[in-house]
């Protein structure tokens, strides 16, 4: 792949649970990607991957979703999400969708657009080029592989590639890093109790790293650890790997 | 081979029965008499999984057996550079067998007649046990002694065998301790996995006398000492039975040869000594050619007990005159099999060679156990393939399909590659239409649907929680709230939603230069 170290455009896919819940995110990538001289635009007809709805069996309220994806971002080279799970799921999952509504237009506009798809750690270390992106984070933090950033979108090592260039940073490892943390979309709301059990041992695995932040590159997943975490008072935050890496010296940390 | 044999034991008194109230409503049984109740009436898979949850015993025991297995799992597949190209080797023999199994299958039954065995044919399990009982009942026996066999559990063949007045003995030493404990199997290869070795012992001690040679009185939970007294008690059933019952592995279309792959030496006993074997095995067994088995030799030991290779491996080929049983039956059963081989989205789960790599990598496994999947078959591919096999009618079929956080970790490990969680999102399909009519779920659905179809409904929302987040500006988390938040407010904080969604930000602070 060819490294891109002068300024490229690329085009923001917040993620709908980034736009409304987690904004911070997003604006971390804005800030990161213009500080290596990118240019950033943030197509606003853009809304979700739709994973919800393919996942819990609603095939055709998802359709919506990928013909938004397609129609924001077509026109742009460069995709970047903050979000393993939903990068993953517009690549593993739209081209299944539109094969499954019969529309062979949509398909081959869904082929195209995968293929500039990229997850923020991707884009950072196959585009970009970069490991070391100027940040510095002097705390203790441990990082959290997630499913769907492992096994779907497939981002490998890239996120342990960028943390441990961050100046500053005591990055530790994690017990059963590769265990998934129970979240599992709506899973974490109909099978409540499994989901539960197994973020528990996941939040068990976290404390006894002595961690102040957990890490990771799905701010869902986090949300679940993280509202475990919080219930007991446990001191422990949740901060997303873009935050992470937006963060810099001078910034207070 | 020639072997002492003595008359089969009693039926047992009511005196034997007494005080031992699980067992004592059954006292015309043959054999211990299992769970009440059926597979398919058993609660949704949600309401299974709290009940097993709570069983801190239960947590321990596949915490630690789970933990182990897996690990010596990725030890043995790590030491194999090409485990990429046998696992894609498996898929394609797999997958060859099943585009041509009408092929496959008559050449089986023909390897298998030219071998001098008799093969019948099943529809399902009705018609599969039928078939058994009367090849049994033909014989002139009132007991068989049976090698570890998933097709037979499928099938309740035991239980089919013990209304028609025969005792079915279980031999895999797992397999005794859940026949012996009245229960029901958890897992495909240790089904007594639920089970530590002090429970082992108080099974033994309490049951063994009643169905055969005692376990020593002053036995203790060392785990030689069982698997010794498992053996004693074993030994006169071994010694005396006529008949065998078998499952297969793989069966050779070419040769009509059918394998069985064990890890005690029971399943050798049961092959050689009987004069009769009968084996079941499902359709989906069949392997086309001899050569094919290097593949799958390779593949199973490794990802099921993290062995290079099992203790014992055993291949037949019709009857051999004058070695082993001079009587010889093969079972090949449907029981739903071609219903999933009709689903494009489903027919992968048939390569599955019941390996049970996804069950012990499986987080959810792991914390439940099996008796949650309500099946034989639990777990990730039990997930797959109960509601194949058996359809959605019931409550258990319509919740397996969600009974996964989606993790992927089993298709990591399969070595047929089946992607199971695709096929999990399939099924879920498959539900969420099964079930008509608007109910709370699919007008959840279709309301986030409509937000988020349109960027312009999104847009509505963010205010909505903007409004909502200013209006509690100190609130950072929500703790416990009532349905239909509980699910997740229960155990977890909620988060509050920004006074500023990413979005307006963007048109403050960057939207003047850019969309």
């Amino acid at each position: 792949m060819t490294i891109h170290t002068q300024g490229i455009t690329v085009a923001l896919f917040a993620t709908c649970i980034n736009d409304v819940m987690f904004p911070g995110t997003p604006r971390a990538v804005v800030s990161v990607l213009e500080r290596l001289g990118c240019r950033v635009e943030f197509p606003l007809d853009q809304t979700c991957c739709g994973q919800m709805f393919t996942n819990t069996g609603y095939f055709d309220a998802a359709l919506p979703d990928v013909r938004n994806y397609v129609k924001a971002f077509s026109r742009y080279d460069y995709i970047v999400g903050p979000s393993g799970s939903c990068i993953g799921a517009v690549r593993h999952q739209h081209p299944m969708l539109a094969d499954y509504a019969k529309d062979a237009k949509l398909a081959e506009a869904v082929d195209e657009v995968v293929a500039k798809t990229y997850d923020f750690t991707e884009l950072l270390v196959d585009v970009l080029g970069v490991t070391d992106v100027g940040a510095y984070f002097p705390h203790r933090v441990t990082y959290h592989p997630t499913c769907h950033s492992v096994r779907v979108a497939k981002v490998g090592d890239r996120p342990y590639q960028l943390l441990s260039k961050v100046k500053g940073i005591d990055l530790v490892p994690l017990e059963a890093a590769d265990q998934c943390c129970g979240f599992g979309g709506t899973f974490s709301v109909k099978n409540p109790d499994v989901s539960v059990a197994m973020g528990a041992d996941k939040a068990r695995h976290v404390l006894d790293t002595g961690a102040e932040y957990l890490v990771a590159g799905d701010n869902a997943c986090l949300m679940h650890i993280g509202g475990l975490l919080h219930r007991e008072n446990s001191g422990v935050k949740t901060i997303h790997l873009a935050e992470v890496l937006a963060h810099t010296e001078g910034a207070a940390a | 081979m020639s072997t002492p044999r003595s008359s089969s034991p009693p039926l047992r008194s009511p005196e034997q029965l007494h005080g031992d109230p699980a067992v004592s409503t059954d006292a015309a049984r043959r054999t211990p008499a299992p769970p009440a109740g059926t597979y398919l009436g058993m609660p949704r898979f949600q309401k299974n999984a709290r009940e097993q949850l709570a069983n801190e015993q239960l947590r321990k025991n596949l915490r630690h057996a789970t933990g182990t297995i897996r690990a010596k799992r990725a030890d043995r597949v790590a030491e194999v550079p090409e485990w990429e190209e046998l696992r894609l080797a498996g898929e394609a023999i797999k997958n060859r067998t099943l585009r041509h199994l009408d092929t496959y299958l008559v050449q089986l039954e023909e390897s298998l007649t030219r071998a001098g065995a008799t093969v019948h044919w099943a529809r399902d399990a009705a018609e599969a046990n039928r078939i058994v009982v009367d090849l049994v009942k033909a014989k002139g026996v009132d007991e068989v002694v049976k090698v570890k066999s998933m097709a037979t559990q499928e099938i309740e063949l035991n239980e089919a065998l013990e209304e028609a007045g025969v005792a079915a003995w279980e031999t895999d030493l797992a397999e005794l301790i859940v026949q012996l404990g009245h229960d029901r199997p958890s897992h495909i290869l240790v089904p007594a996995i639920h089970r530590n070795r002090s429970e082992v012992r108080e099974i033994f001690l309490r049951e063994m006398k009643q169905y055969g040679t005692p376990a020593p009185e002053d036995i203790t939970d060392d785990p030689a000492e069982l698997a010794g007294a498992a053996r004693r008690h074993l030994r006169e059933k071994f010694l005396r039975a006529k008949v065998a019952i078998s499952g297969a592995n793989f069966a050779v279309a070419e040769t009509g040869t059918l394998v069985v792959v064990e890890s005690e030496g029971n399943g050798r006993m049961c092959l050689t000594l009987p004069e009769t074997l009968i084996s079941v095995v499902g359709i989906e067994k069949v392997l086309p050619t001899f050569a094919d088995l290097e593949v799958f030799m390779q593949l199973l030991p490794r990802s099921s007990t993290g062995e290079r290779m099992n203790p014992y491996t055993s291949m037949w080929t019709g009857v051999t005159p004058g070695d082993g049983p001079q009587e010889v039956h093969v079972v090949l059963v449907d029981n739903g099999r071609t219903n999933a081989l009709a689903d494009p989205d489903g027919r992968a789960a048939l390569r599955c060679i019941r390996c049970s790599a996804c069950l012990n990598i499986c987080p959810v496994y792991e914390r439940v156990g099996g008796h949650a999947y309500g099946s034989v078959y639990p777990g990730p591919i039990g997930a797959v393939l109960n509601p194949q096999l058996r359809g959605i009618e019931h409550e258990i079929d319509q919740s397996l399909p969600y009974a996964s956080s989606l993790c992927g970790a089993c298709f990591e490990v399969c070595p047929v590659r089946i992607p199971i969680p695709d096929m999990l999102v399939h099924l879920r399909k498959q539900v969420a239409d099964h079930k008509r009519g608007p109910h709370v779920e699919s007008t959840a659905i279709a309301l986030a649907g409509w937000v988020l179809s349109d960027h312009k409904h999104l847009e509505l929302a963010e205010r909505a929680a903007a409004l909502a987040a200013r209006a509690l500006p100190h609130t950072t988390h929500l703790g416990p709230l009532p349905w239909p938040a509980s699910p997740w407010t229960r155990a977890r904080d909620l988060p509050m939603p920004p006074q500023e969604s990413f979005r307006e930000w963007w048109r403050k602070n960057r939207g003047e230069e850019r969309r």
